[in-house]
């Protein structure tokens, strides 16, 4: 990793008037965001932000980095292409509940299961926003909306299960103001060398407000939310009194009294996935972190490996234009 | 040799099931042909079906070649030797047979349950249809097994190899050598012994068949003149391959890598292949996941500074087109491929038509113009491919090159070009005096003359820039819903695209003057059929204009055109160009579509530019002209 130490979060942050609703939740994400680049020490030359369209999509204007806001639901596809040009950037796609997995599943699917080495940020808000409130293929059961006056009726969709489903090697969860936990996040998906995905609840103050309340309010926080540490226990709750054990029998997570059965609690393994699906299968305690990482060779490095000498070009289309059967007219 | 036909020209027609191996057995033959030094031009005509039910008329896979002295332009209208494997192939290929041409049957296939499925009730052989055409039946299927048996090889096994016995028994016919053939079986066979020798075996039956076999009167052997080509080196070339290397060269002259993203569809997948093999040549390839994921992956590329290609199939365009218009709107540089096929829909994947020229024109949402330009034959792919990238780097803009099917699969002889002949492609310069005072988003200061923005990347410093399918200040480069901002905006992509008829050629005639009575007005892949037309026809009266620039047009091209008193405009599909002529120029074409999946006869066109002719012929005294075969 290059460094430049002088390099503050103003230094990430472009000159463009930010222009999200008062109170958005993207606010403290692109805060989290510069703060981490600079503490990251990265080339803000270096570093480019893909988008697609939404709200969450206007991120790439605002960060003081080469960026590029696509069309809705591209934006994997966008930054693949870029990504295998220019395997030496620092590629991060920002993309929403609506544009990632809507108009865009299909795109996500593949870069997830390509592996392509691309940090992306799925701000979930349970809610289309820029286009006024539709329900989105994350909200759920029963949510009204705009376009769905009598309760939404199809199923929503867990995005870390769709990871995990299209063989995404990296999977973690964020809360938008959690700065901390935010921060730690994006790091490691930073380093994560293939495709890291992210999904940050995002509260959208105006459609959705506190659709996720019921784990990220600060005061019960404690005991609502499973701060997931690799190699560390599971453990949660006033002074940590709470864990996390496997029920053999229901094949399943279950909350038990972590001082009474400390030896049951489960240390946590980001490597294992069975493990992450029952962690994802579980909503409270919600788990927080990196839920899952099991790094191998991204798609870039594969695509580089059997190319041997990258793009380079080593003949000329003269060299091959007379390699075939020639013959010579006089 | 008794029964020995001097020509200057030949058509011959190889006709069988999917699985009969006449493509294989078409292309080795060509290969020959090369070799031999005649003009030659190849059209292959399969089903879209794999393998479709073995024996039907829908199954048929057909390789028509037409070989001689030059020059060749097409595939040929009438063939005048029809290899046939089944009945069912004889079916679909005697209606374009003229009487006196010969038929080879694989007499083997004539039997009951193949001529039902060919939809005869008797063997045709024996009603008389076949009367007035030279017939000789080869047991082609048991003379093969019987040379192979030797190799121990199952029936089906055996029988594969009926294409080499059969291209061996043409190679006699036309009394050309074994030996590249031979070479290329045993390089492609090298890993399978048995398979090698048994096809090398068939193959020398197949020869010796025609050498020893009391038929050698009945099978003529036919000497065919060589082409008088202008002096140089010469290899064969389909338009996909030809395409492939000039997007290669394209990156060479650009000095930058090429990427090219695409998703398999017909008749478009051949590119891809060839370019999946051009690595070393700085090329770049990834199958996307669907035709818009391909396309919005080369838009990555280009914004990452690499020559971003994607290519497809009228229905792929469809699909790709909303990021068309982002590389529109973010003025970057972007080459789309279309090879056309029939439509609309799925239509006819397997057959060629020039249907998609409004799409490529006006078939995007918004006004968002593009340069379109088409290739016209299967070595001019490599020349066109060159300038849709230079125009697309020069102006900063998608450019959408069209070929179709026949041009994708159609080969004839290529005479080399040196890659040194051709000017670099070069970006527009970034003014440094511009750089300092404005600081920071730079990557919108264009060139005043060709519109085009310089190609900034990330990783230089100090000219980090966003962008996006947002409208933009048209001269920051941030968002702008200004309203007056949009107009110029829109006016400048418009502009940028007239601007590109300030750097390309004036429009010229393939034959004839610059006025008379009729200018035959063409695009794409109907040069062969236009040109050899217009040539055979040899009025003076009458020119041949083919169009590559199709948007913009060539600036002189109303002037030439108001030269003339007819524009005739022979294309496949209703009317296409004759629209565009009509939008852009105010003039009023004649119109001649044809739309059947197959390409134009010289004969059809003759007669349609006679019909507006007046009086008899004027013979043409042009020296392009002389030397004419008929």
């Amino acid at each position: 990793m290059s460094t430049q130490p002088d390099l503050t979060a103003k230094d990430f942050t472009s000159s463009q008037e930010v222009r999200w609703c008062p109170g958005c939740g993207d606010y403290a994400i692109l805060k989290t965001m510069t703060q981490t680049l600079a503490k990251l020490g990265v080339k803000p030359e270096e570093t480019v932000f893909v988008s697609g369209i939404g709200c969450a999509s206007r991120f790439p204007y605002y960060m003081e980095t080469y960026g590029f806001h696509t069309i809705h639901g591209r934006a994997p596809a966008v930054a693949t292409g870029l990504k295998l040009a220019r395997p030496e950037l620092d590629v991060w796609v920002v993309t929403g509940d609506g544009d990632g997995l809507s108009i865009g599943g299909n795109h996500l699917l593949h870069a997830l299961r390509r592996n392509v080495g691309l940090n992306i940020l799925l701000f979930n808000n349970e809610i289309y926003g820029l286009t006024k409130g539709q329900y989105s293929p994350t909200s759920r059961l029963g949510t009204r909306s705009p376009s769905s006056p009598d309760g939404s009726i199809d199923a929503p969709l867990s995005p870390g299960h769709f990871a995990l489903g299209a063989g995404g090697r990296f999977f973690a969860r964020a809360i938008d103001t959690d700065k901390v936990g935010l921060g730690d996040v994006l790091r490691q998906a930073h380093e994560f060398e293939g495709a890291a995905f992210t999904e940050i609840f995002q509260n959208c103050i105006v459609y959705n407000q506190d659709v996720f309340a019921s784990f990220t309010d600060r005061k019960t926080a404690a005991e609502k939310q499973l701060q997931l540490k690799h190699d560390e226990p599971m453990l949660f709750g006033t002074e940590n009194k709470k864990g996390m054990r496997f029920n053999p029998d229901t094949f399943s997570l279950e909350v038990i009294d972590a001082t009474e059965y400390p030896d049951q609690v489960l240390v946590h393994n980001e490597t294992n996935k069975v493990i992450a699906q029952l962690l994802l299968d579980i909503t409270s305690p919600m788990a927080l972190g990196v839920i899952y990482k099991n790094p191998a060779d991204s798609f870039e490095q594969s695509w580089y490996a059997a190319r041997g000498k990258g793009l380079e070009r080593k003949r000329s289309v003269a060299d091959i234009l007379r390699k075939t059967d020639t013959w010579t007219v006089s | 040799m008794s029964n020995e036909v001097v020509m200057n020209s030949i058509v011959v027609r190889l006709a069988g099931d999917s699985g009969d191996g006449v493509q294989l057995m078409g292309s080795q033959f060509i290969a020959s042909t090369a070799l031999s030094g005649e003009d030659f031009s190849t059209f292959p005509d399969y089903p879209a079906e794999i393998r479709a039910p073995v024996g039907t008329t829908f199954g048929v896979s057909a390789y028509q070649m037409n070989i001689g002295a030059n020059p060749i332009t097409t595939a040929g209208d009438a063939p005048d030797v029809l290899i046939a494997f089944n009945p069912a192939a004889l079916k679909v290929s005697l209606p374009l047979l003229d009487k006196g041409a010969l038929l080879i049957l694989n007499s083997d296939s004539f039997v009951a349950r193949n001529l039902t499925k060919a939809g005869y009730e008797k063997d045709p052989r024996e009603t008389g249809e076949l009367d007035g055409y030279q017939v000789v039946s080869a047991d082609i299927g048991r003379l093969n097994l019987e040379a192979v048996k030797p190799f121990g090889l199952s029936k089906s096994d055996g029988g594969r190899s009926k294409n080499f016995w059969a291209l061996g028994m043409l190679m006699w016919m036309f009394d050309r050598d074994l030996a590249p053939i031979e070479q290329w079986i045993r390089t492609k066979f090298a890993k399978l012994d048995v398979v090698r020798d048994a096809n090398l075996e068939a193959l020398h039956s197949g020869h010796a068949y025609g050498e020893t076999a009391e038929l050698s009167e009945a099978i003529p052997r036919f000497n065919v003149n060589v082409a008088e080509l202008p002096p140089g080196e010469y290899r064969g070339i389909s338009g996909s391959e030809a395409l492939a290397l000039g997007l290669a060269a394209a990156g060479e002259l650009a000095d930058r890598p090429l990427m090219f993203y695409s998703y398999p569809i017909t008749p478009a997948s051949p590119l891809l292949h060839r370019l999946a093999r051009l690595e070393d040549l700085g090329v770049g390839v990834m199958q996307a996941e669907d035709e818009i994921a391909a396309v919005c992956a080369a838009i990555g590329a280009s914004y990452g500074g690499a020559i971003g290609v994607t290519s497809s199939s009228g229905p792929g365009i469809a699909l790709k087109t909303e990021a068309i218009g982002l590389a529109i709107n973010a003025e970057l540089p972007l080459v789309i491929v279309n090879s056309q096929r029939g439509g609309p829909s799925t239509g006819l994947p397997t057959k060629t038509e020039q249907s998609d020229l409004y799409q490529a024109v006006y078939g995007r949402n918004a006004d968002a113009p593009l340069p379109v330009i088409a290739a016209s034959s299967p070595s001019d792919c490599f020349d066109t491919a060159i300038e849709a990238v230079r125009i697309a780097i020069r102006h900063m803009t998608p450019v959408i090159l069209l070929t179709d099917g026949y041009l994708a699969n159609a080969a004839e002889p290529w005479l080399l070009p040196e890659i040194t002949s051709y000017k670099a492609i070069e970006s527009n310069e970034l003014d440094s005096a511009a750089e300092d005072q404005n600081g920071g988003m730079v990557a919108f200061q264009r060139n005043t003359e060709t519109l085009g923005r310089p190609w900034i990347a990330p990783g230089e410093p100090r000219r980090m820039y966003r962008v996006g399918g947002l409208e933009k200040d048209i001269r920051t480069g941030n968002i702008s819903y200004d309203a007056e901002n949009h107009q110029l905006m829109t006016k400048l992509r418009a502009d940028k695209v007239v601007r590109v008829a300030d750097f390309i050629p004036d429009q010229d005639t393939e034959i004839g003057l610059a006025q008379g009575s009729v200018a035959v007005v063409g695009w794409g892949s109907t040069h062969g059929a236009l040109y050899q037309a217009v040539r055979r026809l040899g009025d003076t009266r009458v020119s041949h204009i083919h169009i590559r620039h199709l948007s913009p047009l060539p600036k002189n091209l109303g002037e030439l055109l108001a030269g003339f008193d007819h524009v005739l405009v022979p294309e496949m599909n209703m009317g296409q160009l004759s629209t565009v002529l009509r939008d852009k120029l105010g003039i009023e074409p004649i119109s001649l579509p044809k739309v059947t999946g197959q390409p134009f006869l010289i004969n059809e066109l003759i007669a349609a530019i006679r019909k507006q002719l007046p009086g008899p012929n004027v013979k043409a005294t042009l020296s392009v002209t002389q030397g004419d075969r008929e």
